[in-house]
């Protein structure tokens, strides 16, 4: 089922027609209307116009987060007030809040967006969706929102919170589908099943459209069971628009990226040079549509790659892998790039082990060495020696085949590792001062 | 059976005089302390009056300790009394997992063995083996 049929199976070659169009006039607009997109083209000896083919863009300089941040709040902004409907901003845990503008069609075409991804989960305007992502100034709610309005859902805005609540929703409202952040999703299906149902089996929701944080393949099949639903990952940030850049059909093989509003781009974050689809880099996205926030060869940060192959579910959209990590989390060690989350991904694989986990990183002369330490659950049986050391042993070679580096396992007492509620210091690098 | 404290601890300066301070605050008498090390880490087993309350403490302060059933067999303290109990468990096919032995007073020793599967300690009996009970060996506590 699709929401936007034409547009969303629309053949490759009018795809890339429709695409070179639109850059072009996007191209254009931040040109005219933005003074640091002038600055930089004139810099880089290029103008809109100079743009012949979709490849011509890597002529084009990128630009990054703290540009925006440099441009607080309006800087980077191609519309006048009058124009603007609507004021998005990130967090700013990191530093300098950066304020996304969107006109009228800018918050239109995001409901389209999103609401193709309500379509992929068996949406209709017959459905009911609920909101549970926060409102506000974080795109995830507003942006879900919108989608299911596009789609002429009836929406039920609970935003965050209140969790009991949320669950009497989900089961007297009949939600079919359900938006919010995974480990939200989670804690939902947890206190519903605590409140002595059985979400799976009892409640009518069928689909689920989760995204704003990263998710382990474990967490999203125990999603999917405890709630008996199908998962759409959807991947969005504030800073091109928020959810619905690209959202994941039913066959699971990655998620279909807006083509006719975003250009995608996977670069190489040391070289910058374009890599070809398949390869693991960067995302570098460019808006096609955007009017008031255009965004030209945006380095998103996020590691993940392009997939080219015809989908089964009809649509010609190109799709994005699963979200890796970030550049700045990736490590190199012994010249393989290694991400925190595919440890833990191994990691959420054994039972036996707490999730809680640090990882130091040392030389031992040319070579660098990985220390994983790890805490036992505490039902483990700490009296036999050789359940450990058989638990060191599988849990190394499993790291081993998915990393392509070589582990060494380290069990550690309980609370070594210290606990966060935020953002957990899981990399240390000593690898600088053990020379 | 009687029950053994276990204690996983790093295998790093000061980690076994923790564990020790924190028994010792918490009035704790040890009758014998083994360890099991490697290059990371230490299995400490401890002989002790009031298990429980003693694996309840360690993990209130943070460590991994729990309890785990072994068989506690007196013997006469004099040479063979270990060989003999040994003998018998390899001829009726019992794989010894781990063992220690203490001496205490009245010419007598206890030899302390962790065997793998069930029914060791009733085919010990049968034997003529004297298997002690837990208030034998330490003051029991009620949890």
């Amino acid at each position: 089922m699709y929401f936007q049929p034409e547009i969303e199976t629309m053949p490759r070659a009018e795809l890339q027609a429709l695409q070179l169009e639109r850059l072009r006039e996007s191209l254009r607009n931040a040109y005219e209307n933005v003074p640091l997109y002038r600055e930089r083209f004139d810099a880089a000896g290029v103008t809109p116009d100079d743009l012949e083919s979709l490849e011509d863009l890597t002529r084009f300089p990128f630009v990054v987060k703290q540009d925006m941040r440099d441009n607080y709040p309006f800087g980077m902004f191609a519309r006048e007030n009058a124009d603007v409907a609507r004021i998005h901003a990130s967090s700013g845990t990191t530093g300098q809040a950066t304020v996304v503008g969107h006109t009228a069609a800018d918050l239109e075409n995001w409901g389209d967006c999103f609401a193709r991804g309500i379509a992929m989960v068996g949406g209709s305007r017959e459905s009911t969706i609920q909101v549970s992502y926060g409102y506000g100034l974080f795109t995830g709610g507003l942006g879900a929102h919108a989608g299911g309005e596009a789609m002429g859902c009836t929406v039920i805005p609970t935003s965050s919170g209140n969790t009991k609540r949320q669950v009497q929703m989900l089961k007297d409202c009949k939600t079919d589908i359900l938006c919010c952040t995974p480990s939200y999703a989670l804690l939902i299906a947890d206190t519903a099943i605590e409140m002595g149902y059985d979400p799976a089996t009892e409640f009518q929701i069928s689909g689920g459209i989760f995204g704003a944080e990263p998710c382990s393949e474990n967490m999203r099949q125990e999603i999917a069971d405890k709630l008996g639903l199908q998962y759409c990952d959807v991947y969005g940030l504030s800073e091109i628009m928020g959810p619905g850049v690209a959202m994941e059909c039913a066959e699971r093989g990655g998620l279909h990226i807006a083509e006719d509003q975003f250009y995608c781009e996977i670069i190489d974050p040391d070289t910058l040079e374009v890599l070809p689809d398949g390869e693991v880099g960067e995302l570098v996205i460019t808006t096609l549509t955007r009017e008031c926030s255009p965004m030209i060869r945006y380095r998103t940060r996020d590691v993940t790659s392009i997939s080219a192959e015809p989908c089964a579910c009809g649509r010609t959209h190109r799709k994005i892998g699963r979200i890796l990590g970030r550049t700045d989390d990736m490590l190199i060690i012994r010249g393989v790039n290694v991400f925190p989350s595919q440890i833990e991904q191994v990691i959420t694989e054994f039972p036996e082990v707490a999730t809680q986990y640090q990882i130091v990183l040392t030389s031992r002369g040319p070579l660098d060495h990985v220390e994983l330490q790890v805490e036992t659950e505490p039902d483990f049986p700490i009296d036999e020696v050789r359940a450990l050391e058989d638990l060191r042993g599988r849990l190394g070679a499993a790291l081993k085949g998915n990393l392509q580096v070589a582990v060494d396992i380290k069990f550690v007492e309980p609370k070594t590792i210290a606990r966060s509620e935020g953002k957990a210091k899981r990399v240390i690098d000593l690898r600088g001062e053990t020379h | 059976m009687i029950s053994q404290l276990t204690v996983f601890l790093a295998n790093e300066k000061g980690r076994l005089a923790a564990a020790c301070r924190t028994l010792a605050d918490a009035d704790i008498n040890l009758a014998a302390l083994f360890i099991a090390d490697t290059a990371d880490f230490g299995i400490v087993r401890i002989f002790c009056d009031r298990p429980n309350r003693a694996a309840a403490v360690l993990a209130e302060a943070g460590f991994r300790a729990s309890i785990t059933p072994v068989i506690a067999v007196s013997v006469a303290d004099e040479p063979g009394a270990l060989a003999r109990l040994l003998g018998f468990c390899h001829e009726a096919s019992m794989n010894v997992e781990y063992g220690y032995c203490f001496s205490v007073a009245g010419g007598t020793a206890v030899d302390v063995l962790k065997i793998e599967g069930e029914g060791a300690e009733e085919a010990l009996a049968a034997a003529g083996f004297k298997i002690l009970a837990p208030e034998e060996v330490y003051v029991v506590d009620e949890d």
